[in-house]
């Protein structure tokens, strides 16, 4: 916060808050799942943007969970926040985050437009939950 | 430089007067910069109020009464298609069909003439820049009839692969259908050189010129394309009207698309027999107003000049071109002023073209970010997506320098600084 743009804003909040720009710029596990039990990718066709989600399940637990994608800087840094806040939770604990939990786990404040941006890699790991790998042994071949 | 050929340059702020959005303030405090043209234009008071006229005082249904209002409103509708038809110096009014766009008009002649003249083995030559509505309903014939789409390339300057086209265009190629204007590079194609190849061969041309008619002049004759279609709402008329040109005779071969009323000559209860053209190709009550709308704005075009328009855009274009690359970090799409219509479609580096836009939001200025409808052209670019800038003859260079200041604002929010 505290960027020139704020005289912009006319009482918008900042989108473009110091936190979403550490996580956009310096992403938690972006890259390749090892041994992935779990995967998923979709794209929101309107603007492009792409999230794959991979995840190593153990024990109905997340033990790992890795982004990649490309796509705005919503899009992204909130997948990077989603991923770090995911690792350790239940199956269960997952499948009941919410939509607005996730909303408020991005925190700047996002038009109706943006919410899209932010909810992508949400999506994407409510289906991954269901998309198994194809190798319940998990060997990390997430075709 | 000799002053008869010269044209007068057009002031924009002159005009603007007659724009009541363009005294918009964003969000209450920020005047409107309005450069998303290639989507829609911005009607003139003059427009607004042909169709609030005819709304109040003209208005019936057309072609169907013997009463006073109905004479008075299918008079006003079939004088607009004079108009239009002389705007695009077509030989024929009946040549002219109200559609509700340019994405009907090419569906209409997807399903009425493709459907009737093309069969497996044919092929559809369009090009990699197509907008969607040029392209899916060529793809759906191709489902439907089992022809198949061959495409000119681009090349990474943002032109067409010109010497591509001899090996492409064959006796199998029945119809190519291309883009008058790229509505994502600007790029001007050379539709002299494509119809004539085309006409070589015996295959008919279809011109997308949604882009084109609202810029430049289009002559119908001189330019010799079977098909023109283009919308209302990109040349300051309304949304919901939009022009097919066809050639007479093409025209008159071809069945009708949609079944209803002013279609038919006569109904019986085993069949029909349809109407001469256009009301052919206009089933249902048209877009009676809208089309008084758009003749409206066909005379306000005539009023301002298409080539003083063309003139000032291509002064934008360069002014933008110059401004933008100065920003640092830009890369502009297409070729360079000279070759492109006032479109300027741009990636910055490292900053994602959604952000870019929500960034000029702030500042009053409306830019689309996306693919622009031309999703194969950005994959063939290696772009994800990108923003565009597109101008009209009531932009100044003012706005232009305040896009550049808003990219500086957008790399500094960024950190891209």
């Amino acid at each position: 916060m505290g960027n020139k743009s704020h005289k912009m804003m006319h009482g918008e909040e900042e989108i473009y808050q110091e936190h979403v720009l550490d996580h956009s710029d310096d992403p938690y596990h972006r890259g390749r799942c090892s041994e992935a039990t779990h995967a998923h990718e979709d794209d929101n066709p309107l603007c492009g943007d792409v999230v794959r989600v991979e995840l190593r399940i153990r024990d109905q637990r997340v033990e790992e969970a890795w982004f990649d994608g490309e796509g705005c800087c919503i899009s992204q840094a909130s997948a990077s926040m989603l991923m770090e806040e995911l690792e350790g939770k239940t199956v269960q604990d997952v499948q009941n985050f919410s939509a607005e939990q996730m909303l408020s786990l991005f925190r700047a404040k996002l038009t109706p437009n943006r919410q899209k941006c932010c909810l992508l890699s949400w999506q994407v790991v409510q289906s991954a939950l269901y998309s198994p790998t194809g190798d319940d042994a998990g060997n990390g071949e997430t075709g | 430089m000799p002053a008869v050929d010269a044209i007068t340059p057009l002031d924009p702020h002159a005009w603007r007067t007659d724009f009541p959005i363009l005294e918009t303030r964003i969000r209450g405090t920020c005047p409107l910069i309005y450069l998303d043209n290639a989507a829609t234009a911005q009607r003139p008071r003059q427009v607004i109020q042909a169709m609030v006229s005819a709304y109040e005082e003209h208005y019936a249904n057309v072609h169907r009464g013997v009463h006073w209002l109905s004479d008075q409103s299918t008079d006003l509708y079939e004088n607009s298609r004079e108009k239009v038809r002389g705007f695009i110096n077509a030989v024929h009014g009946h040549e002219i069909i109200f559609t509700a766009g340019t994405t009907a008009a090419i569906n209409l002649v997807a399903r009425s003439w493709g459907d009737s003249q093309v069969q497996a083995g044919d092929e559809i030559l369009v090009t990699m820049m197509e907008h969607h509505s040029n392209l899916v309903p060529w793809q759906q014939l191709a489902e439907r009839t089992g022809c198949t789409i061959q495409f000119i390339p681009v090349e990474d300057n943002g032109t067409l692969a010109l010497d591509k086209i001899d090996a492409l265009v064959s006796e199998r190629t029945k119809l190519v259908a291309i883009t008058a204007i790229s509505n994502v590079l600007g790029t001007i194609n050379p539709l002299q050189e494509i119809i004539a190849k085309a006409h070589a061969v015996e295959a008919k041309v279809l011109v997308d010129a949604a882009q084109s008619v609202p810029h430049e002049a289009l002559d119908v004759q001189q330019l010799q394309a079977d098909f023109v279609a283009f919308s209302g709402h990109k040349m300051m008329g309304p949304s919901g009207v939009g022009v097919l040109y066809g050639r007479e005779t093409i025209l008159e071969r071809m069945p009708p698309f949609m079944g209803g009323g002013s279609m038919i000559r006569r109904v019986r209860l085993d069949g029909f027999e349809s109407a001469d053209l256009p009301a052919k190709f206009e089933a249902g009550t048209p877009p009676i107003v809208p089309a008084i709308g758009l003749a409206s704005a066909v005379d306000y075009l005539g009023r301002v000049g298409i080539e003083a328009i063309q003139e000032h855009e291509r002064l934008l274009t360069q002014h933008a071109h110059q401004v933008l690359q100065e920003v640092g970090g830009v890369r502009i799409l297409g070729p360079g002023p000279g070759q492109t219509a006032g479109i300027v479609s741009f990636v910055l580096d490292r900053i994602h073209a959604h952000d870019i836009a929500q960034i000029c939001d702030r500042h009053g200025i409306a830019i689309r970010a996306g693919h622009h409808c031309a999703m194969p052209l950005h994959k063939a670019l290696g772009v994800n997506a990108s923003n565009r800038a597109s101008f009209y003859f009531y932009n100044t260079l003012d706005e232009v320098d305040r896009l550049a200041e808003a990219l500086k604002d957008a790399k500094k929010i960024m950190r891209r600084a």
